[in-house]
């Protein structure tokens, strides 16, 4: 297994934490050279990243390919072992495209706190950057760990940047003092914190119990996945029916906290809120990601009786997150808590699509994760610079914005219509796709679920109506300045991906469908209609297993 | 034969005895450690009379260093000439083991002994009284706090350099509890390190009547313990006529074979066992620091002056454990049925009780207090697993857990204001924004403490609860966890403090160390970053030493 070949993935992870060390190590004085340096080094991951896709061969045999296999700890059963599939390869380009233009957005947020230094070693600038481009590392590190406990370090390990960034930049636009703004801050970030450990200490007894089980019956333990699946395929390793449900819930209780699906999710108005919008963008267009990405490769494929057993309450809550998201998003008066309950109702089509155990739902809930990153970060980066120009976060300080700066206007409509799912832009195809794959199972929560994107309709249109048009609200923004070069150059290319993903999303699809085939062949599931692609999935007609039994068991 | 026969031949044999007394065999190679250590601390004494009073602190800082670098060294020798393996086997006519947990856990005590006679050593710290520079002890401890006498000593720039052989003491005591084979040798060890703490605690320069309080406090509790242990082992000797572990664990394990007409109405009496048994557990347990028997522990860590805080939370933790572990592994093994449960009980309290009373604290060294007390819970998770990977997760994990706090103590040296270390939480707000450095340092330490991957404390964790899961403990760990979450919580308001919130404007400020303190904190931080990274070489050393001799 071990490859000689050059290790692309590792490099992949590596370059953005050297690149985090070189920024970080820049004297106070040379903030714009931070800047560059993070941007050069984002640049460059994203180039690996391309490097990767290009590479990655989606109709080769096996799980995993470009892999790396070292000894690490063990007395643990760990192994350094990365691999990707086509799903981590293309959240692994959704991430480091998204960084970049993270960075470019950002490019002044780490300024105003400037004013006051207290000494000469007070660098919030390179700091700034360098806690981006670690948490770019940790996430690409936990995209391509095949070993369930390389990628449990990396999950809970990219809580600590993501957390200084949380608490420690605002956007200067919550109507508060700086000091009330501060304490906020530090409330909604130590919010994020607490949940999230706590998800993840769950998932460590579970990770234990996990070790605990193999190496009791492999006579060593192990983390890896391949290794693990394989032995419950082959029937050398057997999971007790409660053992197997408690590690489940183990699992998908620390993915459901950072998916993060209802009711779990009320760490993340705040944390968006709070934020800077780069930095709400990094939280749930690429770190958020990781939870719904863990759910398909770990508690999928580690335990698929579970997972089917657990299917209805899960699919359940997912729909319950769609609706609940989507009427709080209606109810905000904050620009940013808008986006943020939007995206919690987001992440419940997302379950719902890989939940619904077809594949269609769970090619659609990954098309779903990537278009869902550039929709919502395109609208984001916007709001941001709305919420820039103003210094105010609130609905009601704006109106008939497109009149001062119809760019602005125009670019925040079209997040909005692709966060909406319009049909030619990218994230209808996932939207169609989910909703196709959940009601060919499901027809009763498929329909109740397309009424998510009605009220998204509702809450978008609402937010662009009271913002942009009308007659100007008042003087401050008469005088509103339209999108400058570099907030072009960040939106410009999201909004030509979301369009072409939109119109041709083959490129995709064709990445990640294999990859799918071999989830749902893991969890033994079969498209309730045969005629889709049944005959591309391996090792689908395994002896033994009464796989009509499961869907007509599941399809009641 | 009658009770009088009886008695008359034990007369008639002990007033025969000293003609058949042996000449006990000692092994002076093997326990050379000890022996190193011992003998530097009475050159220690001698030099504190001898030398001016200008020259003792370094000749005392140098003697000190060398001594434990060289029993480092000894332990080195001893493990590599396979004494921790296929040689192990009782010194000292049965009296001290030499094995693999022994030696690993006194190489521990030793290297962090010596990072904490580095703290000691600091002199920067404090503004220089009187032109002359003064280290965290105080001027002249017999002096009365606020009278003439220390006034007096204060000016002529006194300084207790007694701290290094009683330190030296203490160490030594240390490096013998966790070898300790009979129950005797245990009681000696214990007293030999506790009777040199309880004076380090009093010795403070500022507050000195805290300090005072501290180690007073420390004394009568500890001084209960002690009561205790001895009172079990008075009763593990009725009832197994014999004080040795191993002559205890065969009448466990096999009953009484021969009957000590003496004992004769005690002897093979489970009654004796249990309740001996359970006192001298309370008495180690008082010293790990486990709840119920903890309530010393935030007065003391609180009142000692931190260097000694950070030496007796680090090297006390590990000789105190590792004495645990020897006696339950070696001594109560056949009857783990009895002590488990109970002893799960302990571990969940403590692991509850640290967490959630550390939330409400306000000082920084009493919540470190707190913490430690969580720490013990979740050691003592890996202790219960009784099998060989609980015995190498807990030898891991008190290496790991040691340096951090050291590291962390010495990190509180460091902040201070005009009144001395500024402990109190609410000073520490917006220290990240002063000194980024420090607050950043300290941060790491509290990961650490949190069991934040990456760090030597999730290895750690890991390692206990991997090895309690396996053991068939599965709840434990989750009660191990959700403590875990809830310690995560306080440690997170300090990062928060610091980081998050403005510096007040009376806010103490950093005092630059010298090269001795920077060595201790960086030394934490390496060892940390080390453990967490790559905690393969250590597990493996630590598995290698995972058998006991008996």
């Amino acid at each position: 297994m071990a490859d000689l070949s050059f290790p692309l993935l590792t490099c992949a992870a590596a370059l953005p934490a050297v690149g985090a060390v070189a920024t970080a190590a820049l004297p106070a004085a040379r903030r714009t050279a931070a800047k560059w340096v993070a941007l050069l080094f984002s640049v460059a991951t994203f180039a690996l990243a391309l490097v990767i896709a290009f590479r990655f061969d989606p109709g080769a045999k096996g799980p995993f390919q470009l892999t790396e296999s070292h000894a690490w700890i063990a007395d643990f059963g760990v192994r350094y072992e990365l691999g990707v599939d086509g799903i981590a390869v293309a959240l692994i380009a959704l991430t480091a495209l998204l960084i970049p233009f993270v960075i470019l957005a950002g490019w002044h947020d780490a300024d105003t706190l400037e004013e006051a230094r207290p000494n000469r070693r007070w660098r919030p600038t390179q700091g700034f950057f360098a806690l981006i481009l670690a948490v770019e590392a940790m996430v690409i590190l936990s995209f391509e760990a095949t070993d369930v406990f390389l990628f449990y370090l990396f999950f809970e390990a990219m809580l600590i940047p993501m957390y200084f960034l949380i608490g420690g930049f605002g956007d200067g636009a919550s109507g508060a003092d700086e000091g009330e703004a501060a304490a906020r801050r530090a409330s909604a970030a130590v919010k994020f914190l607490l949940y999230n450990l706590a998800g993840g200490l769950i998932m460590l007894a579970a990770v234990i119990g996990l070790y605990a089980v193999t190496a009791d019956q492999l006579g060593t333990g192990t983390f890896s996945l391949q290794q693990i699946v394989q032995a419950r395929a082959s029937g050398h390793l057997t999971l007790g029916t409660g053992t197997e449900r408690l590690l489940f819930l183990g699992f998908f209780f620390a993915f459901a906290v950072k998916a993060p699906l209802w009711p779990l999710h009320t760490w993340l108005p705040g944390a968006m809120g709070e934020s800077t919008s780069p930095v709400a963008v990094l939280i749930t267009a690429v770190v958020d990601k990781v939870g719904t990405f863990a759910m398909l490769r770990f508690c999928l494929q580690l335990f698929p009786q579970a997972s089917s057993w657990a299917t209805p309450v899960i699919l359940v809550l997912a729909l319950i997150s769609i609706l609940y998201g989507a009427l709080l998003a209606v109810a905000q008066r904050d620009i940013k808590r808008l986006i943020a309950y939007a995206s919690i109702s987001h992440f419940g089509f997302i379950i719902l699509g890989i939940f619904a155990m077809t594949s269609q739902g769970q090619g659609g809930a990954t098309l779903y994760m990537v278009n869902h990153g550039i929709s919502t970060a395109a609208l984001m980066l916007v709001a941001g610079f709305l919420i820039s120009r103003r210094g105010s976060r609130l609905i009601a300080d704006y109106g008939g914005v497109q009149k001062a700066a119809p760019l602005l206007a125009g670019t925040f409509l079209v997040g909005g219509l692709a966060t909406l799912s319009l049909p030619g832009l990218a994230p209808f195809v996932s939207e169609f796709l989910v909703l196709v794959g959940t009601f060919s199972r499901y027809p009763v929560i498929g329909i109740i679920a397309t009424v998510g994107i009605v009220l998204a309709a509702l809450y978008v249109l609402v937010l662009y109506q009271r913002t942009m048009t009308g007659p100007p609200k008042d003087d401050e923004v008469r005088a509103l300045p339209d999108l400058r070069v570099r907030e072009l150059v960040v939106v410009g290319p999201l909004i030509a991906l979301l369009l072409f993903l939109g119109v041709y999303p083959k490129p995709l699809t064709d990445l990640v469908n294999p990859a799918v085939d071999h989830t749902l062949s893991v969890v033994d599931k079969q498209d309730p209609k045969p005629e889709v692609r049944v005959d591309a999935v391996p090792g689908h007609h395994r002896a033994g297993h009464p796989a009509h039994h499961h869907d007509a068991e599941a399809a009641k | 034969m009658n009770p009088v026969t009886d008695i008359h031949t034990l007369w008639t044999t002990a007033a025969e005895a000293p003609g058949r007394i042996p000449a006990p065999h000692i092994e002076y190679a093997q326990l050379s450690p000890t022996l190193i250590v011992f003998g530097a601390a009475i050159i220690g004494v001698l030099v504190e009379a001898f030398l001016p009073r200008r020259h003792r602190h370094t000749v005392q800082l140098l003697l000190a260093v060398l001594a434990l670098a060289a029993g480092f060294a000894a332990v080195v020798g001893l493990a590599a000439g396979g004494f921790a393996t296929t040689k192990a086997h009782l010194a000292a006519m049965g009296a001290l083991a030499v094995d693999g947990p022994a030696l690993f856990l006194q190489g521990t005590i030793l290297l962090v002994s010596l990072v904490a006679v580095f703290t000691f050593a600091e002199r920067r710290l404090d503004p220089a009284s009187h032109g002359k520079r003064v280290d965290s002890f105080a001027a002249q401890a017999a002096a009365v706090p606020g009278g003439a006498a220390e006034q007096a000593a204060v000016k002529a720039g006194f300084t207790t350099s007694e701290v290094f052989p009683i330190l030296l003491f203490a160490v030594g005591g240390m490096l013998i509890f966790p070898a300790a084979n009979d129950l005797l040798t245990l009681f000696v060890a214990l007293e030999v390190f506790s009777l040199p703490l309880y004076i380090l605690c009093a010795l403070a320069r500022r507050q000195r009547l805290l300090s005072q309080e501290a180690a007073l406090k420390y004394f009568l509790l500890g001084a209960f313990s002690s009561a205790f242990l001895l009172f079990g082992i008075a009763l593990l000797y009725g009832y197994a006529g014999t004080v040795t572990y191993a002559g205890i664990a065969e009448v466990i394990a096999d009953g009484t074979k021969q009957i000590d007409p003496a004992l004769a109405g005690t002897m093979g009496n489970d009654a004796l066992l249990l309740i001996g048994g359970a006192l001298v557990l309370m008495g180690l347990l008082f010293k790990v620091g486990a709840v119920p028997f903890h309530m010393w522990t935030p007065d003391v860590y609180q009142g000692a002056p931190t260097p000694v805080t950070g030496f007796m939370a680090a090297a006390t933790k590990v000789a105190a454990f590792g004495a645990l572990l020897r006696l339950l592994y070696v001594v109560l093994p056949g009857m783990r049925w009895d002590w488990r449960p109970v002893m799960w009980g302990v571990a969940i309290v403590t692991m509850l009780g640290g967490a959630i009373v550390a939330i409400t604290q306000t000082d920084i060294k009493r919540l470190l207090a707190y913490s430690s007390i969580a720490h013990a819970g979740f050691i003592l998770a890996g202790v219960l697993a009784t099998t060989q990977d609980g015995i190498s997760s807990v030898l891991f994990y008190l290496a790991a857990y040691s340096f951090v706090t050291l590291g962390a103590f010495a990190v509180v040296t460091l902040v201070r204001d005009a009144g001395g270390e500024a402990t109190q939480l609410s000073k520490w707000a917006g220290l990240g924004r002063r000194s980024p450095l420090v607050a950043a340092v300290f941060a790491v330490f509290l990961l650490a403490f949190a069991g934040i991957p990456l760090t030597s404390g999730f290895a750690g964790k890991f390692a206990v609860f991997k090895a309690a899961a396996q053991s068939g403990a599965g709840w434990l760990v989750v009660i191990g966890v959700l403590s875990s979450a809830i310690a995560a919580f306080f440690y997170i308001r300090v990062i928060v403090l610091m980081f998050f919130n403005e510096p007040k404007a009376d806010g103490p400020s950093v005092a630059v160390p010298s090269p001795l303190t920077t060595t201790a904190i960086a030394l934490g931080v390496v060892v940390t970053l080390v453990l967490g990274l790559a905690p393969q070489y250590f597990l493996d050393l630590a598995g290698q030493a995972g058998t006991f001799v008996r």
